[in-house]
């Protein structure tokens, strides 16, 4: 397997269209560019189409009209991009149509900054769209997974009919290391798709996308049916890794680039004699509830480590259902929290 | 003469539509060129939130719901996706000029290959008759319960005239579907619009003037007078640009 | 030449009187379909000559001229 070194962003967008996804339509907006870039570049190559749109609505917009052809297609922004999109991925669950969107996560709220954060964790498990829904979160934390969750993303999305986030931050966006790829998948077959609306060919009954259901029967039965396949999703796609775990006293919960910072801390821990383990979700929706009871077995307490103000511990909380004190250290504002800072976290958490 | 029954690609049911909304020729117009053209399996059309949100049970081709004002997004994705499809978008004044103008504008700009129709009453029909951009000065609607004030409301929009200046655009052309005559127009409009689209000349818009009877308070005969006295003066219809943009 | 009504989907809105050149249609009082509307009427078949533009002006596709 041949190795290149790639920024997170391109090497996502290589994945993508490895992953047999021909169409992208994106917007400029720091610090996800390079995904913008890199699929202008390639996709002519290969047959694809790319199209920098009017406007992230716009851009979500395309994705909706190409999706509902049963063609795979990506989009991809950061923070107040995610956010102006989030209509358009309410009206794509509805509708029940795979596509990936990516957000490269900045400072926020509002213009907020461009350096690293992970303060849209409560947007992307919770607030994506009105309305009864559920959106599949992957949380890459290395380059590596960059690339290998784009493709776990767009397979659930086909195979659940939903749309897929990928949760990355900028400093993941912004790095560099080595990747490998499988080999490329041929752009799924045009319109394969039994729902697809690309024209009936007078060959089978017209099909309609359409996510607008005015009698309350139909959309009860619609959303409920959607929420059969969100339970399959939970016992098939919820993930997590764990280290150090047994007979731990401390549990560090961090999901994506975090989860680096805070896996130096607890080896520094472990070597000042605390007993440290640590846990992180590959899956934010859905959250890897038993993993992280399993994780925290022998645990006295958790500290869950997110570059915003604390939004994941929330998930811990009710996970753990709290039956563990769980505590909380993270930065926000754009800043990356050093190993130290989470070391003297974990110090204070001994401290009787 | 001529035998007269419904086009195959307008379906064989009932519309919501008020009495005398002409909405309902508009369709049937659209139907009748898909006919002609053969086109039925190959189209797909995208509706808008508006009175013609639930136009995807009244086209027998494949139907897809967008949200508001962004139907040319929608469409621009399905195009791309299948160049080889008829992509026609089917929008009211309040989807198309307030809240979709940056998409119809991008689309045009874009030269997509597809067909905006742009049906225009004055007026947001759906929610009740508000003000929408191409609301006349003067016109009484639930928003401008005085008459729309050009010092306070602006001015209304004349799209046609906006889409002719921009370069991806082969076809701009105002109607209306006030008497056989104008149909007739119209759905020649319709035809070329089409035909542009699928010798890949670049986008095309048909603005068709239409009525409104329940929100202007008026008969549908007196919709018509309505339309002809006060709307078309503002409004000319004609072609303000014509010919494949590449 | 046939004028033929689809009473049912009928709603009265009478843009198809005002475009019969023969003006041998009105809107009936005597009958309300099934959604409660007063329907069109051809009050001199023999005078049609089947030039359809009621049919045309009909947004409800509720006109058929048949031969």
């Amino acid at each position: 397997m041949e190795r290149s070194l790639m920024k997170g962003n391109e090497a996502l967008a290589e994945a993508a269209i490895r992953a047999g996804c021909a169409h992208y339509f994106g917007y400029p907006i720091t610090p996800q560019n390079e995904i913008t870039a890199y699929m202008s570049k390639r996709l002519p190559k290969v047959g694809g189409v790319f199209i920098q749109a009017e406007s992230e609505i716009g851009a979500i917009n395309m994705v909706y009209g190409c999706a509902a052809t049963g063609t795979r297609c990506m989009t991809s922004s950061s923070s107040p991009g995610i956010s102006l999109k989030t209509e358009g991925i309410s009206y794509l669950a509805g509708a029940d149509l795979p596509c990936v969107i990516v957000n490269v996560q900045r400072g926020g709220p509002g213009l907020g900054s461009i350096q690293p954060s992970q303060a849209d964790y409560w947007q992307a498990t919770r607030a994506l769209g009105h309305g009864d829904l559920r959106i599949p979160v992957f949380a890459p934390s290395t380059v590596q997974e960059m690339a290998d969750m784009t493709g776990k993303a767009f397979d659930l999305a086909d195979e659940y009919r939903t749309p897929v986030m990928i949760l990355a931050d900028g400093l993941l966006g912004q790095m560099m290391e080595p990747v490998s790829f499988p080999e490329e998948k041929a752009p799924a077959a045009r319109g394969e798709k039994a729902w697809a609306a690309n024209g009936h060919g007078n060959a089978r009954p017209k099909n309609i996308v359409n996510s607008l259901y005015l009698q309350p029967e139909k959309l009860e039965q619609n959303i409920k049916e959607r929420f059969v396949r969100y339970g399959e999703i939970e016992k098939k796609y919820a993930d997590a890794v764990s280290d150090n775990a047994d007979g731990a006293d401390i549990i560090v919960a961090a999901y994506g680039s975090t989860a680096r910072i805070a896996r130096s801390a607890a080896d520094m821990a472990r070597a000042a004699g605390i007993k440290t383990g640590t846990f992180r979700p590959l899956t934010l929706y859905p959250f890897p509830e038993k993993a992280l009871r399993e994780a925290c077995a022998s645990a006295k307490k958790v500290l869950v480590t997110e570059m915003s103000m604390g939004q994941m511990v929330d998930d811990v909380k009710l996970a753990l259902e709290c039956k563990l004190p769980v505590e909380f250290f993270g930065r926000t504002g754009g800043f990356v929290p050093a190993p130290s800072e989470i070391f003297e976290k974990i110090k204070s958490m001994t401290e009787v | 003469m001529p035998k007269f029954t419904r086009p195959r690609a307008l379906a064989d049911t009932e519309t919501h539509y008020c009495p005398g909304c002409t909405h309902g020729i508009i369709h049937r117009v659209i139907a009748e060129v898909i006919d002609e053209m053969g086109a039925q399996g190959e189209t797909v059309g995208i509706c808008p939130v508006g009175c013609s949100v639930l136009a995807y049970d009244y086209f027998n081709c494949d139907m897809i719901e967008a949200s508001h004002g962004r139907s040319p997004a929608v469409a621009t994705g399905v195009k791309r996706a299948r160049p080889d499809r008829l992509v026609f978008t089917y929008q009211g004044d309040g989807d198309l000029a307030a809240i979709g103008i940056a998409e119809i504008i991008h689309a045009a700009a874009r030269g997509e290959n597809i067909t905006a129709i742009f049906v225009n009453n004055t007026t947001y029909g759906m929610t009740g008759g508000q003000m929408a951009p191409t609301t006349l000065p003067g016109q009484v609607t639930q928003t401008s319960p005085y008459g729309r004030n050009t010092a306070t409301d602006g001015f209304p929009l004349r799209i046609c005239e906006i889409m002719a200046q921009i370069d991806g655009v082969a076809l701009a052309e105002r109607v209306a579907v006030i008497d056989p005559k104008s149909v007739s127009t119209a759905k020649k409009a319709v035809r070329k619009g089409f035909e542009f689209q699928k010798n890949k000349q670049g986008f095309s818009i048909i603005e068709v003037l239409s009525t409104c009877p329940t929100n202007w308070g008026l008969t549908p005969l007196k919709s018509i007078e309505r339309l002809k006295n006060d709307m078309l003066p503002y409004y000319p219809t004609g072609v303000y640009r014509e010919g494949a943009a590449r | 030449m046939k004028w033929v009504l689809n009473f049912e989907r009928c709603k009265g809105c009478a843009l198809c009187t005002g475009a019969c050149p023969k003006k041998i249609l009105v809107i009936q009082e005597e009958r309300i379909n099934a959604n409660g509307y007063y329907t069109a009427r051809c009050v001199d078949a023999d005078a049609c000559v089947g030039c359809a533009l009621c049919a045309v002006m009909c947004p409800d596709c509720a006109i058929e001229i048949t031969d």
